[in-house]
């Protein structure tokens, strides 16, 4: 059984009385260790898909269900734990909180899932090791770069041990440099066994990935966009730099 | 843990925002302050009356009081005897539920002198040993009235230390405590030994005030310019009038004063001007009264000229005002408070709207509808608390400041108490105000809280 199920996911809006299908019959399998990334232009309906994966919303039709557990019939409460204990989420903005010092962002999720303050401290620190910011732990995030609030927030992504981790654009407001740290970042996580899907528009970051889904007003397309063909270099040139990080 | 975790963020939460978090707090401070300086005040109130109350005799002591003749006596007015000597010796023979008569025969208008130096006192009464339980007086020197005394009409006086602070000086002012015993005064131009005087009569406050001064005078020995303050007044009326007193045998007071008639009539006057009794048992007061009513009625051949007035009465009077100011003192300082809550709710909702992103991004991370419930009230309480706290030190000082404008025996007292109370019902608004604003809170949906900017 695949880590991540879908079976015919419809989502569906209603904006002053026009239907608007952002999912539109999607099935959908993600297994374990795999490194995915999903993408598509603005409005494909590949945001919506990353919400239903990621608990953070539920589909209007269909069935989910996340390391066997279905989603769709989940209650408010049952999701917020789904995404404490099994997902982590890494944001395009980093979605730090600006009055916590590192290590307290990293240790938020701990706090909602009930851990000691000292394990807290202990795991947190471990994970800002696993992306190199130990150094800065006592820091606010306006203190630090953005590669480095990402980092952070990869951290914090981690710090539960979760079995998937969702990155939203994660390189969408960094340089091209920093960008490729991170995904060189996530690339090495994913090494580890981790399962890790890229939510993205740019080609570029995709190619990076073993397995690209493509959504095209809300279904899956069937074959990946022509232009991706041909970033195998690009996909050569990230890999380069996964020793280096 | 979320709990605690909740109140650290809350104080970060306040700190990042210090001004604005300070100006909500001033509803709560102004309200707690309200609430604890109104029930010092009352309190304050409540002490000096109560004071005042045992200053002029206890709860216990009935005044025998005149009154005119009931209407269908009208034409038995001219016979109305009026309390004299008589009813005294009917009552102690014929009342056991009396315990205790006490007559008073007082002089208007009297100028006592020394030298150059004169007075008026409170009273200037001709009385028995009897007054000094009745008044609760007690004798720090020398003696009181004798047999002999009062069969010879002796020209003897005991007083109470303000007619000595007056005619002798006060020790405050010459630095040393005179005992004026055997000392000669002139009453009404005519001699009377002081042969007793009675102990400085105070309010708690005062004493306290007192100690406090004598202390600051040790240690600054006697520089600068002596302290008077104001005119022995001290610590309110009712002590003012108890140390103001003289007494004299209550034969001196008739033989010497009375029994020439008074001013301008030239008939004897053997009316008494007061008669007090103090009753054996005070749970049977009704029964007493109407013994002595009994009595009276027999000695006034059954004219009513006469009444009995209890400190009971009093004492309802003024648990009735201290409860009536309590109630109104309360139900303001609660409006404020009330009025500090709708500032603390406003202030959290702005706080909200604020942080939607945040709050979606806890969200994200796990937290649930009831986290975030749970942090915004308890950041709304944490306001509210400190708020409260602020608001016990304010009114810590708002009532020195009060104090200190009136140096009386009514000063306020704070009380732990209305200090628990106060915290405890900002507390209670904090939480009440913090509901709305968690209840949307806790409401956001996280993709729209995460996607808001």
């Amino acid at each position: 059984m695949a880590l991540l199920e879908l079976r015919n996911v419809s989502k569906i809006y209603h904006l002053g009385g026009e239907e608007i299908r952002a999912l539109d019959g999607v099935s959908l399998d993600i297994g374990g260790g795999e490194f995915v990334s999903i993408i598509g232009p603005s409005g494909s309906g590949k945001s919506t898909l990353m919400h239903i994966l990621g608990c953070l919303d539920t589909p209007s039709h269909g069935t989910v269900t996340l390391d066997g557990t279905e989603v769709q019939r989940a209650t408010p409460r049952e999701l917020a734990h789904m995404r404490n204990r099994k997902i982590g989420f890494v944001f395009q903005f980093f979605n730090l909180l600006p009055k916590l010092n590192v290590v307290q962002n990293v240790e938020l999720p701990m706090i909602y899932a009930g851990v000691s303050g000292r394990e807290r401290r202990k795991r947190a620190e471990h994970a800002l090791e696993l992306v190199e910011m130990s150094h800065r732990l006592k820091n606010r995030p306006s203190q630090l770069s953005g590669g480095q609030q990402q980092r952070v927030a990869i951290a914090r992504a981690l710090v539960n041990d979760p079995k998937i981790v969702f990155a939203d654009e994660p390189t969408g407001n960094l340089d091209t440099h920093t960008g490729e740290i991170i995904l060189a970042l996530f690339r090495k996580l994913s090494q580890e066994g981790r399962t890790i899907i890229i939510v993205t528009h740019n080609p570029e970051i995709a190619a990076v990935t073993p397995r690209r889904i493509e959504i095209r007003n809300g279904k899956i397309a069937e074959k990946v966009d022509e232009r991706l063909a041909g970033l195998d270099r690009l996909a050569a040139k990230a890999g380069s730099l996964a020793p280096a990080a | 843990m979320i709990f605690v975790n909740s109140i650290v963020v809350g104080l970060k939460e306040i700190w990042a925002h210090k001004s604005r978090s300070f100006l909500t707090m001033l509803g709560i401070i102004l309200g707690v302050t309200s609430l604890v300086g109104m029930s010092a005040i009352i309190k304050g109130m409540e002490n000096g009356m109560k004071e005042a109350m045992i200053a002029m005799g206890g709860v216990d002591k009935v005044l025998v009081r005149t009154q005119p003749v009931p209407a269908w006596q009208d034409h038995l007015a001219d016979s109305a005897p009026g309390r004299t000597l008589t009813d005294v010796m009917a009552l102690q023979n014929s009342a056991p539920l009396i315990r205790l008569v006490s007559p008073e025969m007082a002089l208007d208008d009297v100028m006592i002198s020394r030298g150059e130096k004169r007075t008026e006192p409170s009273e200037c009464v001709g009385a028995w040993p009897a007054v000094l339980e009745m008044n609760l007086h007690t004798l720090a020197h020398g003696r009181f009235f004798n047999e002999i005394d009062e069969a010879e009409a002796r020209p003897v006086c005991v007083i109470g230390t303000g007619i000595r602070d007056e005619l002798f000086g006060r020790p405050d002012e010459i630095g040393k405590e005179i005992i004026p015993l055997g000392e000669t005064i002139m009453i009404e131009n005519q001699p009377f030994v002081i042969v007793g005087m009675f102990q400085e009569y105070m309010g708690e406050q005062e004493a306290k005030e007192r100690i406090r001064q004598k202390e600051l005078r040790d240690k600054q020995e006697q520089a600068g310019p002596k302290r008077s303050r104001g005119w022995g007044r001290r610590g309110g009326w009712a002590f003012w009038r108890k140390n103001m007193t003289v007494y004299i045998p209550l034969n001196t007071a008739w033989v010497r004063f009375r029994s020439g008639g008074t001013a301008g009539s030239g008939i004897p006057d053997p009316r008494l001007t007061d008669m007090d009794i103090k009753v054996a048992d005070f749970s049977r007061l009704e029964e007493a009264l109407q013994q002595a009513r009994n009595v009276l009625l027999l000695t006034h051949q059954g004219i009513e000229d006469f009444s009995f007035e209890t400190q009971e009465n009093q004492i309802e009077n003024i648990n009735k005002q201290i409860k009536n100011a309590r109630l109104s003192g309360g139900i303001i300082a609660g409006i404020s408070l009330l009025v500090g809550g709708i500032g603390i709710m406003n202030i959290m909702l702005a706080s909200i709207n604020e942080r939607v992103r945040e709050i979606g991004i806890c969200k994200a991370v796990g937290a649930t509808s009831a986290n975030i419930f749970i942090q915004i009230l308890i950041e709304s309480a944490v306001i509210a608390l400190i708020g409260g706290l602020m608001g016990l030190v304010v009114s810590e000082l708002f009532v020195d400041l009060l104090g200190a404008l009136t140096p009386s025996a009514n000063s306020p007292v704070i009380t732990r108490n209305a200090e628990l109370v106060a915290v405890a019902f900002s507390v209670a608004v904090g939480v009440l105000a913090g509901i709305l604003p968690a209840i949307k809170a806790a409401s956001f949906s996280p993709i729209e809280a995460l996607r808001y900017e």
